[in-house]
């Protein structure tokens, strides 16, 4: 039996290793998307490029607006004087934001009496505009921390000390780069799968390895063994360049991460079979796949927290894999997670990856 | 170019897609289902985070602060006993932060010292821990206020801040994300219309047979493109349609123009389809290609969810190569800010540059000849 199993594994490789432009998409690009993507897909704000409107003549305006250019996320792009220059500025996407600056800010900070200050924000992207606007609070708390005990100012009662977890920085690239590795995954490996069965069944070899003394069970494990080999060299090869290369903290158990995968890719492969034998054709298993990739990277908290989904997709997401893997990958990676953390992920993907494969070999034979 | 001849084409297409429906399926099916999914899936506003309270010492003004986190929409705030348990919840992912009141919180209080608190978030996900932040900064200004109030001596805080938010006051992730999604959903589906089509032909062999006949090379482009143009535009509108009448996202600009710019998008989309079919002539390597180039892309570098400005140089040059880029550029200043026309031109400039540089790549690519 395995040797029948082998020989169907080495088939599959040379129809996916053997044309040059399909060995190199299998491995090219999800390197190069990672590095591409590892870099841009952050949310963190290092150029905020905004304009100053100081209509303020005194030291203490000059003062503020000094901590605005020494901060290294903000990036002056103009300075004005007039109202009328703010709305073409924030209209073209020059600056994302202007600071308004009172006229009697100065004099009102040496009366203390609160000072105005206006920011006139581009809401056009609501996540960066709550984003960059608290960074400005930010910069506006420690200016006012460092005015009040200069000056005397009478202290605030009670003060809040904030503090993150796992990623005290707060960079997002921290989170997203591991989802990265579970996204390109999922892609490569329902690539593989996706078309394979799909392609036979166009080109009507597939009736022919039915024909064969093969079990369905042989052929499922023919079709899923490259999957699971590409899928995984990707894995971690790309994990590696996540520690490597992209510098996140690697501070769980490897055995955690391996097993984790292992599961993933076998939910992955077992999806990509049977919308590979369900498809007559490889534009509708294309289309399949499709329909299956992109709800899974949506529902899967990638980059959009599922707790702020509506209930019923939140209950959507359990049955999509990517969303334990996501949970795997990030406990793994940031919080330190070993096995026994993890088995509320473990079962709910090793029971995806049961029912799809069975759902597949089954395909395999009853469509007709 | 002979009209019948196209006209023929044109209707032999249409036969074939009404043949095997996907095509009909991924111009109309997809964007609905698509706009379902991510207008209600895609959100950023983090609403109803739960976050821990660990009080030591109860008093009237420490259940002030928490009933003013109890009213905000933004938190479920879950009282737990000590600080380890809620340290335990937030190792479990039940809680994503802790507010702690220490017992020297009252006290401080009451005899007029600074009183500590502490707030601890769990910053995996970076971007909802800084959100989160700011939240519960919002109720703490807000508290300190009340309580200098009612102690007879306002708080006296030197540079006050007063936001004006433009084009999205309300600050709805919504409304930026639904114009930005239907780039993307044009992107897939004027790549994937055509991305498999002429691959097909030639590995049906029925290339071949088209190019002996009379027809020019010049009349099997169009008649690809004239059909799939036709069902790509239908998508759009019906998305357009959607995200006006059941997202409720205003539509600020000119119709007439966005549907103009739709048009040119498509033609940039449907010419990057055709020109990796004509390249690839094989439908698993032009499947796969179609997918490296324009969902991921357009998903992560064309400023849909990350802010383009955010991103290393390097990367900022990159996605210039990325049409989705200019689109979803169009499509939000339509949507929210209205005709603002230099951002137009420029974008359509260069949608038009792309749009000709892929069309006649593919021309240039389908001689007929036999490799």
């Amino acid at each position: 039996m395995w040797i029948r199993i082998w020989a169907l594994v080495i088939k599959e490789f040379l129809m996916l290793l053997r044309d040059k432009k399909s060995r190199f998409v299998i491995i090219g690009p999800p390197i190069i998307q990672f590095l591409v993507f590892g870099y841009g897909a952050t949310f963190d704000l290092n150029h905020i490029p905004y304009a100053i409107y100081n209509e303020d003549p005194g030291f203490a305006s000059r003062e503020l607006v000094a901590r605005f250019q020494g901060a290294p996320s903000f990036q002056q792009v103009a300075i004005i004087d007039s109202n009328r220059a703010i709305s073409p500025l924030i209209n073209q996407q020059k600056a994302l934001l202007v600071l308004h600056i009172d006229p009697l800010f100065t004099r009102n900070l040496l009366r203390h009496q609160p000072g105005k200050v206006q920011v006139i924000i581009d809401g056009r992207n609501s996540n960066t505009a709550t984003l960059a606007l608290s960074y400005v609070n930010n910069i506006l708390f420690s200016f006012n921390k460092y005015w009040t005990e200069a000056y005397h100012w009478e202290r605030p009662p009670a003060q809040l000390d904030i503090r993150a977890w796992f990623n005290p920085n707060l960079l997002s690239r921290w989170f997203i780069v591991p989802g990265i590795v579970a996204l390109l995954m999922l892609v490569v490996t329902l690539l593989v799968t996706g078309l394979s069965v799909a392609r036979e069944r166009e080109q009507g070899t597939f009736d022919q390895l039915l024909v064969t003394p093969m079990s369905p069970t042989e052929i499922l494990l023919g079709k899923a063994i490259p999957g699971l080999i590409i899928g995984g060299l990707e894995g971690i090869l790309i994990a590696l360049v996540a520690v490597f290369w992209f510098q996140v903290p690697f501070m769980g158990s490897i055995v955690a991460l391996s097993l984790g995968m292992f599961l993933f890719l076998l939910a992955a492969i077992g999806i990509g079979l049977m919308i590979s034998s369900l498809a007559v054709t490889q534009q509708q298993g294309l289309l399949g796949v499709f329909m299956f990739i992109i709800p899974s990277i949506i529902l899967s908290g990638f980059a959009t927290p599922i707790a702020n989904m509506p209930p019923l997709i939140q209950k959507l997401t359990y049955l999509n894999p990517l969303r334990y893997f996501l949970i795997i990958v990030r406990g793994v990676f940031l919080e330190g997670d070993a096995i026994n953390n993890l088995w509320t992920q473990y079962v709910p993907l090793a029971i995806i990856a049961l029912f799809s494969m069975t759902a597949a070999a089954w395909l395999f034979r009853n469509r007709v | 170019m002979n009209i019948q001849r196209l006209r023929g084409l044109i209707r032999k297409e249409f036969i074939q897609i009404i043949h095997d429906p996907s095509a009909i399926g991924i111009a109309f099916v997809m964007p609905v289902f698509l706009l379902f999914l991510f207008g209600y899936g895609v959100s950023l506003d983090a609403r109803n985070v739960p976050v821990a309270i660990v009080v030591d010492q109860p008093t009237a003004e420490t259940s002030a602060f928490i009933a003013g986190l109890q009213q905000s929409s933004y938190f479920v705030p879950k009282p737990y006993s000590d600080i380890a348990v809620a340290e335990r919840a937030v190792m479990e992912r039940e809680v994503d932060g802790i507010l702690w009141l220490r017992n020297e919180f009252s006290r401080q209080l009451l005899q007029k010292n600074t009183a500590p608190a502490s707030v601890l978030v769990n910053g995996v996900n970076a971007n909802n821990a800084q959100i989160l932040e700011g939240y519960i900064q919002g109720v703490w200004q807000n508290w300190l206020q009340h309580y200098a109030q009612d102690l007879g001596v306002p708080l006296a805080v030197p540079a006050v801040n007063q936001n004006r938010i433009w084009f999205n006051p309300a600050l709805r992730s919504r409304d930026y994300l639904v114009p930005g999604l239907i780039a993307i959903i044009m992107t897939l589906i004027g790549a994937l219309l055509t991305a498999l089509i002429v691959a097909r032909e030639w590995e049906r062999g029925t290339m071949e047979a088209l190019m002996v006949s009379p027809v020019t090379i010049g009349e099997i482009l169009l008649g690809k493109l004239i059909p799939y143009f036709l069902l790509g535009m239908g998508g759009m509108l019906f998305s357009v349609l959607l995200a006006v009448s059941l997202f409720n996202v205003p539509l600020v600009g000119n119709f007439w123009i966005l549907l103009l710019l739709s048009a040119l998008f498509l033609l940039t989309a449907l010419g990057m389809g055709l020109l990796i079919s004509s390249i690839t002539r094989n439908q698993f390597v032009a499947s796969q290609v179609a997918v490296i180039v324009t969902f991921l892309p357009a998903f992560i570098l064309s400023g849909f969810i990350f802010d383009i400005q955010s991103m290393p140089t390097v990367i900022q040059m990159i996605t210039h190569i990325i049409p989705a880029r200019y689109f979803v550029s169009i499509l939000q200043t339509l949507f929210l800010a209205g005709n603002i026309w230099s951002t137009l031109l420029w974008n359509s400039l260069a949608l038009l540059l792309m749009a000709t540089f892929f069309l006649s790549m593919t021309r240039l690519n389908s001689r007929k000849r036999l490799d």
